[in-house]
């Protein structure tokens, strides 16, 4: 900000600065009180936990380090639900971005009724998790969902989706797959940004569509190719909703929420970190193991993300 | 476009009509993927009871009165009036407590606020669940609100981290000297914010609107956490699963729930299209 005081006498400039500073202060209150009540205190207070014995009933008591040896060394569901969890983010994000990037082309590329196209691949996205997961659960049920009665009459063998350990989690990633719209907004705005003269100029050095894409397309849009993978990351790492849901559902049980049952069904195979904290935490009421879990699920996060993001400060940074 | 040498002007157009039927062709099968699964959900929401059992694809009957009913189950109204006020209030405190705080993000030149911003995207990457078990402790043990829409909507005053970049990248478009005028013209900074500023950022406003409404709208874990206890408390999004654990057969019912659940996003975003998909580049391509 200028110094419109700089020629005052100094009194009134520093009062002028502390006045300043007070509605700086000011303006931020809302975020400054939020981030310490809302995210200061409770990262604080989860370290606290991990190292405390704590079932929401008795006093909590300090138990060292017993709480980390437990959720690294002997949780047994710790190993399945952290490969979920990777496999997921690894499958998802890769397959979302070279989907959400080939529909964004398409969309680039038609002629006729653009305007039906790109509100058919949107409209998906704004489906709420809970009631897209549903809608996916019943389409794909195995016995009377209307998909698997289409392939079995062209005569296609069908999977049994969300009810087979071997294909719960790919039915995850259609699910995600159908929800593309976000990206394809995203990616369709970069293509459109791309500068007409160089594909023209390719073309007349008689690049064809590949090398074009190669070329011209590809170098333009790769910020945005980044964005795209370390949001998805951090997104995947905290998949849940939609794993748990189509678990509970498939499963059959016909109890409500809140009712103990083992997550990831079937087999485990959709059981994902953030679901093993939950039910650590609510269910178990193993405040403790849940926190400790908690934090192992930030720091790969973090790790992922950083990693991701080496090189590339510029992509999420502060600056202007 | 410039026709190659090799090929004439004729060869040209028709390599351009199979360019164009190929592209038109992909995006049908591409449409059908996307779309289908609607066509599914509402079809079968219109079925009789057995027919919505077969897996058969096209109703003998369209059993319109399945949607009265879905209204009829207790707690459905309850759930839909929890999330309106989840929602809008969720909306309107988000807007309130984040335009401040991405305005002086924006604006003021600082110490710290390099790091503040930092911080800002460091809330985005948090998992929810690292720090979501001390909260319901304190909401639980401490101020005895869970089973309330309160642990929910509170929280929304204090800013959200997603809307305060959002609106500061938006900020950042308006030009200075808009600002500085005003100031020459003795305006305050509140009052800067409020008539210039704020009517200059309605799009970005909008957009962040209309994402925290959706969130608030589609939040499981949130409900999940504080509400599960008390039915009175469930919100639409979460109150849809157990409807369908209850109608364990019904899926004609549980799909005319699940339109009725998806309705309002999808009539919110008919009506304010431009601003969303706006918001949506805006994230995606300003960084």
């Amino acid at each position: 900000m200028a110094t419109p005081l700089a020629h005052r006498p100094a009194p009134e400039r520093r009062r002028g600065r502390t006045r300043e500073r007070l509605r700086v202060l000011g303006f931020l209150s809302p975020w400054l009180i939020g981030f310490t009540v809302f995210f200061g205190y409770p990262l604080l207070a989860t370290v606290y936990f991990s190292f405390m014995h704590y079932n929401q009933i008795q006093a909590p008591t300090f138990v060292g380090l017993r709480n980390w040896a437990y959720v690294l060394g002997r949780m047994p569901l710790f190993g399945p639900a952290l490969w979920n969890t990777l496999w997921l983010v690894v499958v998802m994000v890769a397959l979302r971005v070279v989907f959400g990037l080939g529909i964004g082309l398409l969309v680039t590329k038609v002629k006729t009724g653009a305007g039906f196209f790109r509100t058919a691949f949107y409209l998906p996205y704004l489906a709420p998790p809970v009631a897209a997961t549903v809608a996916f659960v019943f389409l794909l049920n195995p016995g009377t969902g209307p998909v698997n009665e289409a392939l079995g009459a062209l005569g296609i063998p069908a999977p049994n989706w969300f009810n087979d350990p071997a294909w719960a989690k790919p039915s995850l990633v259609l699910l995600s797959l159908w929800g593309i719209g976000d990206l394809m907004v995203i990616f369709m705005a970069a293509l459109l940004d791309v500068p007409k003269e160089q594909y023209e100029a390719a073309e007349l050095d008689g690049a064809g569509a590949l090398a074009r894409f190669r070329y011209v397309t590809w170098p333009s849009i790769t910020p945005i190719v980044t964005f795209a993978v370390v949001t998805g990351v951090v997104q995947t790492m905290q998949y849940y909703t939609q794993a748990l849901v189509a678990g509970k559902l498939a499963s059959g049980v016909s109890v409500g929420p809140g009712t103990v049952i083992q997550p990831g069904y079937p087999d485990g195979s959709t059981l994902t970190v953030p679901q093993l904290v939950y039910s650590l935490g609510f269910q178990n009421f193993d405040t403790g193991a849940a926190c400790a879990l908690s934090l192992v699920l930030f720091a790969i996060a973090m790790a992922v993300t950083s990693l991701l993001m080496r090189g590339r400060a510029g992509l999420l940074s502060a600056e202007d | 476009m410039t026709p190659t040498t090799a090929t004439g002007p004729a060869g040209h157009r028709a390599r351009s009509a199979l360019r164009w039927i190929a592209v038109h062709t992909t995006a049908v099968a591409a449409a059908l993927f996307f779309v289908l699964p609607f066509v599914f959900v509402l079809l079968t929401s219109v079925m009789s009871d057995e027919q919505a059992m077969s897996g058969e694809l096209w109703p003998h009957e369209w059993h319109w009165s399945n949607y009265a009913e879905v209204f009829r189950t207790p707690g459905f109204l309850t759930w839909w009036r929890n999330s309106l006020l989840y929602a809008g209030l969720g909306t309107l405190f988000t807007v309130c407590s984040s335009v401040p705080v991405a305005y002086a993000l924006a604006r003021f030149r600082f110490r710290g606020r390099r790091p503040a911003m930092m911080l800002v995207i460091a809330t985005m990457m948090l998992p929810p669940q690292v720090i979501v078990i001390p909260m319901y402790l304190v909401w639980a043990q401490q101020l005895h609100l869970s089973g309330s829409l309160w642990p929910l909507i509170v929280p929304m005053a204090f800013g959200d981290a997603y809307a305060v970049f959002l609106l500061r990248q938006f900020l950042l478009t308006i030009p200075r000297e808009y600002l500085e005028s005003a100031k020459v013209d003795g305006c305050g900074e509140l009052r800067t914010l409020v008539r210039i500023v704020v009517p200059m950022a309605k799009p970005g406003i909008a957009a962040v609107a209309l994402f925290q409404f959706f969130f608030c709208w589609n939040d499981y874990f949130g409900p999940q956490i504080y509400a599960a206890q008390n039915p009175g408390a469930w919100t639409l999004s979460y109150g849809l699963e157990s409807f369908k654990s209850a109608h364990s057969v019904d899926w004609n019912l549980t799909m005319a729930a699940t339109l009725l659940v998806m309705a309002p996003v999808v009539l919110v975003f008919f009506f304010a299209q431009k601003a969303f998909v706006e918001g949506v580049t805006l994230t995606g391509v300003k960084g």
